[in-house]
C-alpha cells in the first residue's frame, strides 16, 4: 500500500492547482470591476487554503509566499486596502508566481528565490509583514502522524485514568482545599472555578480533571456554594469550584495548557508546592475576569430554559464514562430553522476517479464497439433478413453501444477552462516582454474537450498567443495612429460546432502583411518569384515548415518554432487550423477538433489486399476514374484533371510499398484529399469498402512511428487496420516540391 | 467505544489529513465541505466533538459555530476551531462566537489529539 | 500449449537453474528465458506495415492491442518460409515492449544453468543475436538475446 501522506500530497497539489483556478478566476473578475466581497474572499481562500495545505507538508517557501499574498488580500477583503489597477496586477503576478511556487514544490524543482522574494517586498509595501515575534508564534511546522501506534502505549486514552478521587456533593459545605500535608512529591494544587459561558462554550470541566489526572495522581475536592437567591438555582454550574492537588513535577504552565480553552472562563489558581525540602511558593495566579462578550449575553436566559447543563451532572458521578455526554434528546422541530435558512448547494457532487481506471473503461468499451462490428458483420454473411428480431436487436444493440461509448468518452471530456487560464498568464508574460498592454477576453470556458486535447492543446495555443501578441498586434503608437485603442485585444474561444470543438484565437491587429509574407517566402526559396498567389494562399505560407515572418528574432516567439509545429500538433490531435486575417482589422486562428480522440469517422478502402482507414476528414471528395483521366508528366508522374485544376496522383499501394508500380485499370478509385488549404493531392485505391466510426489504437508505444500512418484500429474481422496520416503521406512521397510545384501551376 | 467526530474544512487536503490523523486514533470520523454542509451533516449524526475551519464559502466557521449553538442538540457540543493564526484577537474571536477551543493549523496528530480529549475526554 | 506455464512452476528445478523456451526455425534450435514469455498463439495473417524493416511481419490484433511481429528467421538471417497455419507466435516482455516472434514450432522446455552456457565464439553480426550456447543431447541449442532481437528505434525510423 502506498504511503498515505504520499497520497494526500498529491491530493494536495490537484487540489492547489482548482484552488489557482478560483484564484485566478476571481483576480480577473477584480480586474474587470467587479466588487462583489464575495470575489475578494474567494481568492482569499483559494491563497489561505494553499498556505495551509503547504504548511502541514514543510512546504516553506510556498507558505511564506502565500502568507504575504494573503495578507495583503485580507487587508482587502476588510476593507483597509482598496483594489487600485497596479494592485490587481501586482496579484496577478503573484498569482503567477504561486502557480510556479506550487509546481516546483511539486516536482521538487528550485523555486526561482528572487522573483518570489521581491513579489513578497512589493506586497510588504502594502501590508508590512508582522514582526519577528508574532510570526514565530505561527507554528508552521510539518506535520507529523503517527500511524499504527493504537496499542495499550497510548496513555491518553481515558481508560487509562486513576480512578477519580472525587467527593460527594453531600460535602459541599466544607470550603478548605485539600490538605496539603508535607510529601516527598512536588504537587500542584489547582484551584478551578467554573464560570457559566464555561459550559456554553461546550467545555467540560470533567474532561479538564481528567487531564489533570495524566500528570500524576489527583486529590479532588468539590465545593458547591450556596444560592444567593432563588434565581441562583438553576445555574449549579457556576457555583462549583474544585480543589485538586495533583502529585507532578510538572511545572504549573502544564495546567495552564490543559485549561487553555478555559481561561478566560473560570476562575483558577495554581500554587507548586515543592516537594518537602522545597518551600511553598506561590507560583501563577490567575483570576481573568469573565469577559462580557456580546453573543454570551443571553446565555443566562437559556441556562435557564434548559435544564441544568450537563456538566454538573456529570460531575458529582466520576465514575460515568466519556462516551456520555448526556444527549439531550433531538426535537425535531430545532433543526427546522437552520434547514431553511440554507442555500441548496450549488455543485453538483463529484467523484475522483483514477484516469487509469477511465482508460480501461475506455479500452473495453473500445472492445465493445469492436465487437458488435464482428457480430454484424457475422449477421450480414449470414443473410438474415432486415426485419428479423435478430437484425432488430442488432440495431438495439448498436444503438446502445454507442451511448455507451459517447457517455464514457464524455468522462474524459473536462472544461477548457484550465487551459484559457494558463493563456491568460501568457499574454501577461509576453505583452510585458515586448512593452504592449494586451488584453484577453475569453468566451466559452466551460466548453468541454477531451483531458488529453487540453494538454496538448497548450503548446500551439501559447505558441499562437505568443504570435499574436508580438506579431499579431502593432504597438501602442501605431495602434494609435490607426484609431484603434492603445490596449490591443486577444480573443480566445471555444465552442462547440457539428459535433466537432472550434477553438479561436484572434486578435485585433494590423492583419497579416501579405506582401512581407510573399517577399519572405519568396527569399527563402519556399514560392518560385514569379508565383501568383490568392490571399489564403499566402496565409497558408506561414505554416511551412521554416518560415517566419519576424524581421528580427524577438525574445518572444524567436523560439525555432514555428506555425509549421503549430499545424502538426493539431493535426496530431486529429484537428484541422484555419486562418482568416483582414488587414487593419486582424487575424483569427480557428482549430478545429475531434470531441474525443479515441474514436475516428473513417473511410474503410482496400488496397494491393491491404484494408486501410483514412480519416473522413481528410478526404474531399471521391472520384471512379477511367484510363483517360490519367496525363502523364514526366518520370512516372501523372495528374488529374479536377475542375481545371491539375492534381497530383498518389498510388498509395507503391506509396505503402505494398506493390510495384502498375498501369492504371478502368474504375480505379480516387481520393481527393487537401493536406493544406487549397492544395488537392489524389490517393489510387482498389476499393472503397465501408465508411464508419473506427476505435484508434496508438502504434507508438508497441511499435513505433510509422511514417504515413496516424494509428491503427481493429476491424469488424479482428483484423488490424492501419489509420492513414494523408498529410504525413503526401509530405513523405514527394517532399514538399509538390505542393508548391501545385502552387506554381495554379 | 469511540469518539466521533465531524471535520468542517473547505480544503479537502486538510479534510484528508484530520482523517487521517483521527481514524489512526480510532476516532469515528465525518466530514463536511463548509458551514451549509456541516450543518446538514449534523441532521444525520450527533458527534461528541466538532472540528471547524474558518475560512470557507457559503457559511463560514463564525456562521456555522453560531448555528450549531442554537441547534438545541448540539447547544453544548465541544466546538474546536482550526486556524492558521494563532492571535490573541482570533482566539477571542473563536470564544466569542461560541467555540470551546482552538488548534492551530498545520496540527500535529498528538495535539490534535490531545485537544480533542481535552474537550471531549 | 497451456500446460506451459505449468510447467514453469511445477518444475523445481534448482535455483541456480534457469528454465528456457525453446522452438525451431528450419532445422536450428533457439530458446528464451521462459520469464519473458507471455504466450504463445497459432499464426495469425499480419497486417503489413509501411516502410517497415523486411524482418518485421507486421502487426496483429491480440485481444485488442496492436501487436508487432518480427519473424525470426529473417531476423536472424535464415532462409525463411513463407508463413504456415502451423507456425506460432511467441508473444515476449522485453522491458516496457511486447512483440511477436514468428518460429516454426514450440519444442520444449529446458532448464540450464548459467555455468552449462557458453559466449558464442564469433561477435559477427549476425551472431549479436545470441546470447549464449550450450549443448543438450548432443544438439546445440542458441540462447537469444531478446533486446537485440527486437527492432531498434533506428531501424524503425529507417
Amino acid at each position: 500500500m502506498s504511503d498515505p501522506m504520499q497520497e494526500i500530497m498529491a491530493s494536495f497539489f490537484i487540489e492547489c492547482e482548482e484552488l489557482h483556478e478560483s484564484l485566478v478566476d476571481a483576480l480577473q473578475l477584480l480586474a474587470d470591476g467587479e466588487s462583489d466581497i464575495e470575489t475578494i474572499n474567494v481568492a482569499f481562500r483559494a491563497v489561505h487554503s494553499i498556505k495551509g495545505g503547504a504548511g502541514a507538508f514543510g512546504l516553506d517557501a510556498l507558505v511564506d509566499f502565500a502568507h504575504q499574498f494573503e495578507t495583503v488580500m485580507d487587508a482587502c477583503r476588510s476593507g483597509t486596502l482598496s483594489i487600485d489597477t497596479p494592485l490587481n496586477e501586482l496579484f496577478l503576478r503573484c498569482s503567477d508566481m504561486l502557480s510556479d511556487l506550487i509546481r516546483c514544490s511539486r516536482d521538487g524543482e528550485d523555486v526561482d528565490a528572487a522573483t518570489s522574494t521581491g513579489l513578497i517586498a512589493e506586497l510588504s509595501g502594502y501590508v508590512p509583514s508582522e514582526d519577528e515575534g508574532e510570526v514565530e508564534e505561527i507554528e508552521f511546522q510539518p506535520m507529523v502522524l503517527d500511524l499504527g501506534e493504537l496499542g495499550p502505549g497510548s496513555d491518553a486514552l481515558p481508560m487509562d485514568l486513576p480512578p477519580l478521587d472525587l467527593p460527594s456533593l453531600d460535602d459541599s459545605d466544607e470550603t478548605e482545599a485539600p490538605e496539603l500535608g508535607p510529601s516527598d512529591k512536588a504537587r500542584l494544587a489547582v484551584e478551578f472555578r467554573a464560570e457559566g459561558e464555561l459550559y456554553e462554550s461546550g467545555n467540560e470541566p470533567l474532561f479538564l480533571i481528567k487531564a489533570l489526572a495524566d500528570l500524576g495522581r489527583c486529590e479532588t475536592k468539590l465545593t458547591l456554594d450556596p444560592p444567593k437567591s432563588i434565581d441562583d438555582l438553576n445555574t449549579l454550574g457556576s457555583r462549583l469550584s474544585w480543589n485538586i492537588v495533583v502529585e507532578t513535577d510538572m511545572p504549573p504552565t502544564a495546567v495552564h495548557e490543559i485549561f487553555e480553552f478555559a481561561e478566560g472562563l473560570c476562575k483558577l489558581n495554581v500554587v507548586a508546592i515543592p516537594g518537602s525540602a522545597a518551600a511553598l511558593t506561590k507560583d501563577v495566579s490567575t483570576e481573568v475576569p469573565v469577559e462580557a462578550a456580546e453573543s454570551s449575553a443571553p446565555a443566562p436566559a437559556e441556562a435557564q430554559s434548559s435544564n441544568t447543563p450537563d456538566a454538573p451532572a456529570a460531575a458529582p458521578a466520576p465514575a460515568s464514562k466519556p462516551e456520555e455526554p448526556a444527549p439531550i434528546p433531538k426535537p425535531a422541530a430545532a433543526k427546522a430553522p437552520e434547514k431553511a435558512a440554507t442555500t441548496p448547494p450549488k455543485t453538483s457532487p463529484t467523484v475522483r476517479v483514477d484516469l487509469e481506471r477511465i482508460e480501461r473503461l475506455v479500452n473495453l468499451v473500445g472492445e465493445l464497439v469492436i465487437n458488435q462490428a464482428m457480430l454484424s458483420q457475422s449477421i450480414a454473411e449470414e443473410n438474415i433478413p432486415p426485419n428479423s428480431p435478430v437484425s432488430a436487436g442488432l440495431d438495439e444493440f448498436m444503438q446502445l453501444t454507442r451511448n455507451i461509448q459517447e457517455s464514457v468518452m464524455m468522462i474524459r471530456a473536462q472544461p477548457v477552462k484550465s487551459l484559457f487560464q494558463r493563456m491568460s498568464r501568457i499574454v501577461r508574460e509576453s505583452s510585458a516582454a515586448v512593452d504592449k498592454t494586451v488584453k484577453l477576453v475569453t468566451d466559452g470556458e466551460n466548453t468541454e474537450i477531451d483531458k488529453t486535447a487540453i494538454e496538448r492543446l497548450a503548446d500551439p495555443l501559447t505558441h499562437m498567443i505568443r504570435n499574436a501578441v508580438d506579431h499579431g498586434l502593432e504597438d501602442a503608437e501605431t495602434r494609435i495612429a490607426q484609431g484603434k485603442s492603445k490596449q490591443g485585444e486577444i480573443k480566445l474561444r471555444a465552442a462547440h460546432k457539428s459535433g466537432r470543438v472550434l477553438i479561436e484565437v484572434s486578435d485585433d491587429g494590423a492583419g497579416i502583411n501579405r506582401e512581407k509574407v510573399k517577399s519572405k517566402a519568396m527569399e527563402k526559396g519556399l514560392i518560385p518569384d514569379e508565383a501568383i498567389l490568392s490571399d489564403s494562399e499566402i496565409d497558408q505560407l506561414l505554416f511551412l515548415p521554416g518560415f517566419s515572418t519576424a524581421t528580427e528574432v524577438s525574445n518572444l516567439s524567436g523560439r525555432g518554432v514555428g506555425m509549421d509545429v503549430v499545424k502538426t500538433q493539431i493535426t496530431s490531435l486529429g484537428g484541422r487550423v484555419t486562418i482568416e486575417s483582414t488587414p487593419g482589422a486582424g487575424t483569427t486562428f480557428a482549430i478545429s477538433l475531434p470531441l474525443t480522440l479515441a474514436v475516428l469517422d473513417g473511410m474503410v478502402i482496400t488496397v494491393a489486399q491491404e484494408t486501410l482507414v483514412i480519416p473522413l476528414n481528410a478526404i474531399v471528395e471521391t472520384l471512379s476514374l477511367s484510363v483517360d483521366d490519367l496525363k502523364p508528366v514526366a518520370g512516372g508522374q501523372s495528374v488529374l484533371c479536377v475542375r481545371e485544376q491539375f492534381v497530383p496522383v498518389l498510388d498509395l499501394g507503391v506509396e505503402l510499398g505494398y506493390r510495384e508500380e502498375a498501369p492504371m485499370q478502368d474504375g480505379t478509385i480516387a481520393l481527393l484529399i487537401s493536406p493544406e488549404e487549397g492544395v488537392l493531392v489524389a490517393l489510387l485505391v482498389d476499393t472503397i469498402e465501408d465508411q464508419r466510426q473506427v476505435v484508434i489504437k496508438g502504434m507508438q508505444e508497441s511499435y513505433g512511428r510509422v511514417p504515413g500512418v496516424a494509428a491503427a484500429t481493429i476491424l469488424g474481422d479482428g483484423q488490424i487496420a492501419l489509420i492513414l496520416d494523408p498529410n504525413d503521406l503526401v509530405q513523405n512521397a514527394t517532399g514538399d516540391d509538390l505542393v508548391i510545384t501545385q502552387k506554381k501551376a495554379s | 467505544m469511540s469518539l466521533s467526530v465531524l471535520a468542517v474544512d473547505d480544503s479537502r487536503t486538510m479534510r484528508d489529513m484530520i482523517n487521517l490523523a483521527l481514524r489512526t486514533e480510532g476516532f469515528d470520523v465525518h466530514l463536511a465541505d463548509d458551514g451549509e454542509h456541516g450543518l446538514e451533516v449534523l441532521d444525520d449524526i450527533d458527534p461528541d466533538v466538532i472540528i471547524t475551519d474558518i475560512n470557507m464559502p457559503r457559511l463560514d466557521g463564525f456562521g456555522f459555530i453560531d448555528a450549531v449553538r442554537l441547534r438545541e442538540d448540539t447547544r453544548t457540543t465541544p466546538i474546536l476551531v482550526l486556524t492558521t493564526e494563532s492571535s490573541a484577537e482570533l482566539k477571542t474571536k473563536a470564544r466569542t462566537a461560541g467555540a470551546t477551543g482552538w488548534i492551530v493549523k498545520p496540527f500535529a496528530q498528538d495535539k490534535l489529539v490531545r485537544a480533542l480529549k481535552m474537550v471531549a475526554g | 500449449m497451456s500446460e506451459l506455464k505449468d510447467a514453469q512452476t511445477s518444475d523445481s528445478a534448482s535455483s541456480t537453474q534457469t528454465e528456457y523456451l525453446s522452438f525451431r526455425i528450419g532445422d536450428s534450435e533457439y530458446s528464451v528465458e521462459i520469464m519473458s514469455v507471455r504466450e504463445i498463439r497459432g499464426w495469425t495473417r499480419t497486417t503489413s506495415l509501411p516502410h517497415a524493416p523486411h524482418f518485421v511481419r507486421g502487426v496483429i490484433n491480440l485481444r485488442g492491442t496492436v501487436l508487432p511481429v518480427v519473424d525470426l528467421a529473417l531476423r536472424l538471417g535464415l532462409d525463411a518460409s513463407e508463413p504456415e497455419e502451423r507456425n506460432v507466435i511467441i508473444v515476449v516482455d522485453v522491458g516496457t515492449r511486447v512483440m511477436g516472434l514468428r518460429v516454426d514450432a514450440v519444442s520444449d522446455i529446458l532448464a540450464f544453468s548459467d555455468d552449462q552456457l557458453q559466449p558464442p565464439p564469433d561477435m559477427t553480426s549476425k551472431s549479436r543475436f545470441v546470447r549464449a550456447l550450450t549443448i543438450l543431447d548432443d544438439r546445440m541449442v542458441r540462447i537469444l538475446d531478446l533486446a537485440a532481437v527486437l527492432p531498434s528505434n533506428e531501424e524503425i525510423a529507417a
